[in-house]
């Protein structure tokens, strides 16, 4: 799978970026390149990096306050009017706080607007569990009409950003705060519903999003020297989900793995779990928060204390495949 | 003052609409009948008169925008929208039924001319605000926005949301019109919870407040034009209507918010109605 450009993960001088940094790049961009772009934003404007925009095009930014609620419907608002309308806040509050006003005002009236959750997961580190947002992708991918994406480093989410402009359908963004590995390069490939075999293998399929995916790469090169030929789909979009890539890799390992930094219930495992279930019963074991909340701590800490790093996903890796025997 | 429709022509088709709705209601079997009667003067006055709008081009793109807010209130505007040419009369009666367009509660993308989704409570002005930011953005200068919302929908805190974002924007291109029938579901809004001094709030949050006779179709006109000439602030027009106007047993009685009439009530309104509560004696068909 050299086509992919990807860096390797083994190198010294892996570099790291938050995620959320991409998608300022990625708005700044596609503001430049589409002037029917906005945004706006519930007082969050540096931290979710959608200050990038607002610094760029200030006549074409909307600053709402404290008001999710608001943040989304007034992007309901903007896009009837023909704008492309990118809004964001901390994954807890939109969609934490306004999934309602997402359903009818954006999904149901079919209005493309780009919700953009920062700080997702446990890695948000020491704000604790009220701002460790673990639901979203649950919360985001039973709403029809709802586009899913959690890129996996800055790069893809700088990507992701773009192809969202272009996108005219609903569409939520997920990002994390903490420095991530940049594991991608300007010419790797992202389409919006597509998956990627990251790592190729033919023993055990590992499937991630986010930032796990550089946690399942590095499970991969060490369950290759316990013996375990373990293949990693890295996979960006959760809605609709590339049922054909995911199927072949799994029809050739005959058994999966799942990782994501979101809860064990509803999110990338279950939507796996769904497909596996209906086309290709397969032994399979999820890696998520195990429906429990996070606490505070440092983020490294925290994904350890909580099995969502490389260590977990190779003990997984390893009895999975013992129980496909 | 009105200027193409005679304000006797005016309130013929207002009584016209509410004769529609009794129908659609009794039919549908379910329903809300004491908002849509008393709105149905404000919509007459927005869709005969005060609105630039074209029924046969839904999309048009200078059109001034509709939006509903309390979108269980929508039999009025799908009965003013017939009367008006958006659809034939007939479909009326395919309210709240399978695989029609008229659902129970607004649906954008099933109706042309309706300009959002609605039902539950208190988007409206959010939205408006985004399209109102949208249309300066652009400079379109001319289009106007006009929200209905309810008044026990001004218990959402989204709604409050909005008329501070409204008012510090200054989005003069919005027109809020406050459906002050005093009713909602568990009963007198001063009951349930209290929005008095309602127009001092407003005005607290940087709007215009104006307050009429809701079931006078020429001063909901006159208001709408005031509004139009008020260029510093957004404004909010307190329209105080009678929950049911036209039906008497209907008349201020919460109980009619989310109830639709039988066969021998429907009658009973549609008698009322077509004889201008007794005023004349031959009923019109």
């Amino acid at each position: 799978m050299n086509n992919l450009y990807l860096v390797d993960i083994a190198a010294k001088d892996l570099a790291s970026e938050p995620i959320r940094k991409g998608f300022g790049r990625g708005l700044k961009k596609a503001g430049e390149l589409d002037a029917s772009v906005v945004a706006a934003c519930a007082d969050l404007t540096d931290s979710t990096q959608i200050s990038l925009f607002r610094d760029a095009f200030p006549d074409r930014f909307v600053e709402i306050g404290v008001a999710e609620q608001n943040l989304v419907t007034v992007g309901s608002g903007l896009a009837a009017m023909g704008k492309i309308p990118f809004v964001s806040s901390y994954a807890a509050f939109s969609p934490g706080r306004n999934w309602e006003q997402i359903r009818t005002t954006i999904c149901l009236n079919d209005r493309p607007v780009k919700i953009v959750g920062s700080h997702a997961g446990v890695s948000v580190g020491p704000d604790g569990a009220t701002h460790q947002m673990l639901e979203d992708i649950a919360l985001m991918r039973v709403l029809p009409n709802m586009v899913v994406i959690v890129p996996g480093d800055s790069v893809e989410a700088e990507k992701a950003t773009l192809a969202m402009a272009k996108d005219g359908r609903p569409n939520y963004l997920r990002l994390a705060r903490e420095a991530t590995p940049v594991i991608t390069t300007e010419k790797t490939p992202f389409e919006i519903g597509k998956a990627y075999v990251y790592t190729p293998g033919t023993d055990v399929t590992i499937i991630t999003t986010g930032a796990m995916t550089y946690q399942a790469m590095v499970a991969a090169e060490q369950l290759f020297k316990d013996g375990i030929d373990a293949e990693v789909v890295h996979v960006p979009t959760i809605k609709p989900l590339d049922a054909e890539t995911i199927l072949k890799s799994v029809r050739k390992t005959g058994c999966v793995v799942t990782a994501e930094e979101g809860q064990i219930v509803g999110g990338l495992g279950g939507a796996i779990a769904e497909l596996l279930a209906e086309e290709h019963p397969t032994p399979m074991h999820r890696i998520g928060m195990k429906d429990r909340f996070g606490e505070s701590g440092e983020p490294n800490e925290l994904l350890e204390h909580f099995g969502l790093d490389a260590k977990h996903i190779r003990l997984a890796a390893h009895h999975i495949v013992e129980r496909k025997k | 003052m009105t200027q193409t429709h005679s304000l006797k022509q005016l309130e013929q088709k207002a009584n016209t609409i509410r004769e529609d709705i009794i129908r659609m209601l009794e039919h549908a079997g379910s329903g809300h009948s004491a908002g849509p009667l008393g709105l149905t003067d404000v919509f007459t006055a927005l869709y005969f008169e005060v609105m630039k709008h074209d029924p046969k081009r839904p999309n048009w793109d200078e059109r001034d925008i509709l939006l509903l807010s309390n979108g269980h209130c929508v039999p009025v505007q799908y009965a003013t929208m017939a009367e008006a040419g958006y659809f034939p009369k007939k479909e009326l009666l395919t309210l709240r039924k399978l695989g029609s367009r008229l659902q129970g509660h607004p649906e954008r993308t099933k109706l042309p001319g309706l300009e959002n989704t609605s039902g539950p409570l208190g988007c409206g002005l959010s939205q408006a605000a985004g399209m109102a930011l949208a249309l300066r953005m652009d400079k379109q200068l001319t289009r106007r926005v006009y929200v209905v919302t309810g008044d026990g929908e001004l218990d959402e805190g989204n709604v409050w949301e909005a008329i501070m974002l409204i008012g510090k924007y200054k989005l003069n291109a919005i027109t809020a019109i406050v459906d002050r029938n005093n009713i909602q579901i568990d009963g007198p809004t001063e009951t349930v919870m209290p929005l008095e001094d309602l127009k001092k709030k407003w005005e607290a949050f940087g709007w215009h407040a104006i307050e009429i006779d809701g079931n006078d179709v020429e001063a909901v006109i006159d208001a709408c034009a005031m509004a139009k000439a008020i260029t510093e602030k957004p404004v909010v027009i307190l329209a105080y209507t009678i929950p049911g106007k036209g039906v008497d047993f209907m008349e201020g009685d919460f109980h009619w918010h989310g109830a639709p009439p039988n066969h021998e009530q429907a009658v009973q309104a549609l008698h009322q109605l077509r004889t201008l509560g007794g005023k004349i004696r031959s009923e019109h068909e």
